[in-house]
């Protein structure tokens, strides 16, 4: 049981870093809450596997500290950290029995035998191995697989936390959701924290009560599933969640107001303003294509577009549409009128971002 | 699909069926031809049946040669396969070491045979050979052409030295196999250097060794030019196995027919052994408490 904190934490490996493009880990503050469920979602390569083997201490990071609640753990082999991981790649012991395998972290601490045969008979009653506690490991499925070292990680009472690391990989997708209900399931029974890295926003989004989003060695925001689809604080964060991404467009500034492209943009006053106060010459505004509003006919601050096609995607559909020369996207429901070609837009102030620098900036109404 | 039944399918395989033919059974055939046959010249021949099997087999002089040739397959074998490991988990993973070290280790595994015979033939003689010299230096009496124990002895430190190399190459691929993923959890798990080879490192290399020991098995069990140049199958008959036995029949006493028996044995013996060996591996992998499947 502990609180995970990562101070002023960065990571190289290479020796002689130069520039933030050699670090993997870019220098970044955050607390991991005891007893939180929490993912850790980015596209491969940004870092996530590398934050995560520093946490459990496979990897010594090159700059900053980690902490459990107040001792720094730098220094502590994995094996001294309390900590449990399962990997992409289901690992277990082939030789071993499910039995064995789910005894194995217990018995290299020397715990006596009827304490492990309690441990292990209630793990294996959570993750449904009961059945399979005599067979040989090697045997199993996959899925099976990933539960033993799911397993493995439970069985001990001193683990502080539990790091997942993509371990539905290689799981059946129907499978999948069950898995994930049962890590769900024993979040919510055992309270440890959980860290759970994945690609897949479905999965971040099912399993976690809270998102870190990491791009390029950041974190650009840590939040909630909510918060990340509705205010999301990096441009790459609206563009990774969602289905389709954030329509963005780049926007400049002009004697009296904003134009994108060609086209002028009929702003709010305090977004325009906030456009006008900033110095920056790369400014983007976005919007959700489900909060883009799609009419037959003109309306109040509305654009004129043409559509280019629309996907019927069963309980909702993908409207593609060229706007000031940018690909734009809009989601509607099923049952809204759709205009054959000539269409107008409207994108509703409550759901512009403004982005300077490809950070969120909050603009007061 | 329609499945098209045509039996012209068959000539197919007529080229395999032909190479086959040629490198296994028409040699093994004439074999088997001479052995149930008494040879006296190219005219004359007698059908004699199991004959010559029976006399073999009751042979005292190749029985000892038999049971020789096990008591060194099986000593080379409990030797090489441990040793072969050992070297195998010391050998560098990476960097100019590990290619440097996997070079040196290959060297034995190049030179021929009767090369290596030779050489340790040199290598061990009392008057100018290292190591015979060095022996006798320490104040032991080291001689391979009076005391069996020594011959021994050396014939088993040439083959170790000759083939753990191949053991150690086998076990350091296998080793190199597994993924990290095995250690990190093993880290995670608390293991102990000893568990992590008990349960990662040597599960994960009972296939290499099955295919290690099968091929040692074989070679040693077949084994010819090394002892044959060392020590002459001497001294007396200590080290004479069973290939020896065969050669001095067949080609210095012109005995087509009993060799040709023997020959049928010596290969039975090791496809038994074989087969013992691999079944037995195979079955210690399956699950018992699973029906079928798997």
């Amino acid at each position: 049981m502990a609180q995970i904190t990562l101070k002023s934490l960065a990571h190289s490996y290479s020796p002689s870093p130069s520039g933030p493009e050699d670090y993997a880990i870019r220098e970044m503050e955050h607390v991991w809450h005891q007893g939180g469920a929490y993912a850790l979602l980015g596209p491969s390569g940004c870092g996530k596997s590398t934050l995560l083997n520093i946490i459990s201490g496979l990897l010594t990071p090159s700059d900053g500290q980690v902490l459990f609640d107040d001792r720094v753990v730098n220094e502590l082999a994995p094996e001294e950290r309390n900590i449990a991981q399962v990997f992409q790649f289901p690992v277990v012991y082939d030789t071993m029995t499910v039995y064995d395998n789910l005894a194995f972290p217990l018995r290299n601490v020397g715990t006596p035998a009827a304490k492990i045969r309690e441990r292990v008979a209630e793990v294996a009653d959570v993750l449904d191995l009961t059945s399979l506690l005599k067979r040989k490991a090697r045997n199993l499925t996959a899925d099976e697989k990933q539960k033993v070292s799911m397993g493995r990680g439970l069985v001990r009472d001193d683990v502080s936390a539990i790091l997942f690391d993509e371990p539905l990989t290689v799981i059946d997708p129907q499978l999948k959701w069950k898995l994930r209900r049962k890590l769900k399931e024993i979040h919510e029974r055992f309270n440890i924290t959980m860290i759970y890295v994945t690609h897949d926003q479905l999965e971040a989004s099912t399993f976690a009560d809270k998102i870190a989003v990491m791009y390029e060695g950041q974190v650009v925001q840590f939040g909630t599933p909510r918060e990340l689809f509705e205010t999301p604080a990096h441009t790459f964060v609206g563009y990774f969640i969602g289905s389709p991404g954030m329509n963005l467009m780049e926007v400049a500034r002009t004697e009296e107001g904003v134009r994108t492209g060609t086209v002028d943009l009929t702003l709010p006053p305090a977004l325009r303003n906030a456009i006008h106060r900033s110095r920056s010459r790369n400014i983007k505004l976005g919007i959700r294509p489900e909060f883009v509003e799609v009419l037959t006919e003109p309306g109040e601050a509305s654009y004129p577009v043409e559509i280019d096609n629309v996907q019927d995607l069963g309980t909702y559909r993908i409207v593609s549409f060229t706007f000031a020369g940018m690909p734009f996207r809009a989601r509607l429901g099923e049952d809204q009128p759709l205009p054959r070609r000539h269409a107008y837009v409207r994108f509703p102030e409550a759901w512009l971002n403004l982005y300077i620098d490809e950070f969120r900036v909050e603009v007061g109404q | 699909m329609n499945k098209v039944y045509n039996n012209r399918a068959w000539f197919l395989i007529l080229p395999m069926l032909m190479l086959v033919a040629f490198s296994a059974i028409i040699p093994l055939m004439t074999v088997v031809n001479y052995s149930v046959q008494d040879v006296f010249d190219a005219n004359t021949r007698f059908f004699t049946g199991t004959e010559w099997f029976e006399v073999m087999l009751n042979d005292p002089a190749l029985q000892a040669a038999l049971l020789r040739q096990f008591a060194f397959s099986f000593t080379i074998l409990a030797i090489e396969v441990p040793l072969g490991i050992g070297i195998a988990l010391l050998m560098p993973k990476r960097g100019w070491q590990a290619s440097a070290v996997l070079i040196l280790i290959t060297l034995p595994l190049l030179i021929p045979w009767n090369v290596v015979g030779s050489i340790w033939q040199l290598f061990t003689r009392g008057d100018i050979g290292l190591m015979g010299v060095g022996i006798r230096e320490l104040g032991y009496a080291y001689n391979i052409t009076r005391n069996p124990a020594d011959a021994w002895a050396t014939i088993i430190l040439m083959d170790v030295w000759h083939w753990t190399p191949l053991i150690a190459l086998l076990c350091y691929s296998g080793l190199r196999s597994i993924p990290d993923a095995y250690y990190q959890a093993a880290r995670i798990d608390r293991a102990s250097k000893w568990a992590v080879f008990r349960y990662i490192q040597l599960p994960k290399l009972t296939n290499v060794l099955v295919i290690g020991v099968l091929l040692r098995f074989m070679h040693s069990f077949m084994i010819y030019a090394e002892p044959f140049v060392l020590t002459g199958g001497g001294p007396g008959s200590s080290t004479t196995f069973l290939s020896q036995s065969l050669t001095t029949m067949a080609i210095g006493q012109q005995d087509l027919g009993p060799s040709a028996a023997f020959s049928l044995i010596y290969f039975l013996i090791i496809l038994l052994v074989c087969w013992v060996f691999y079944t037995a591996i195979m079955n210690s992998q399956k699950d018992n408490t699973t029906q079928g499947g798997a």
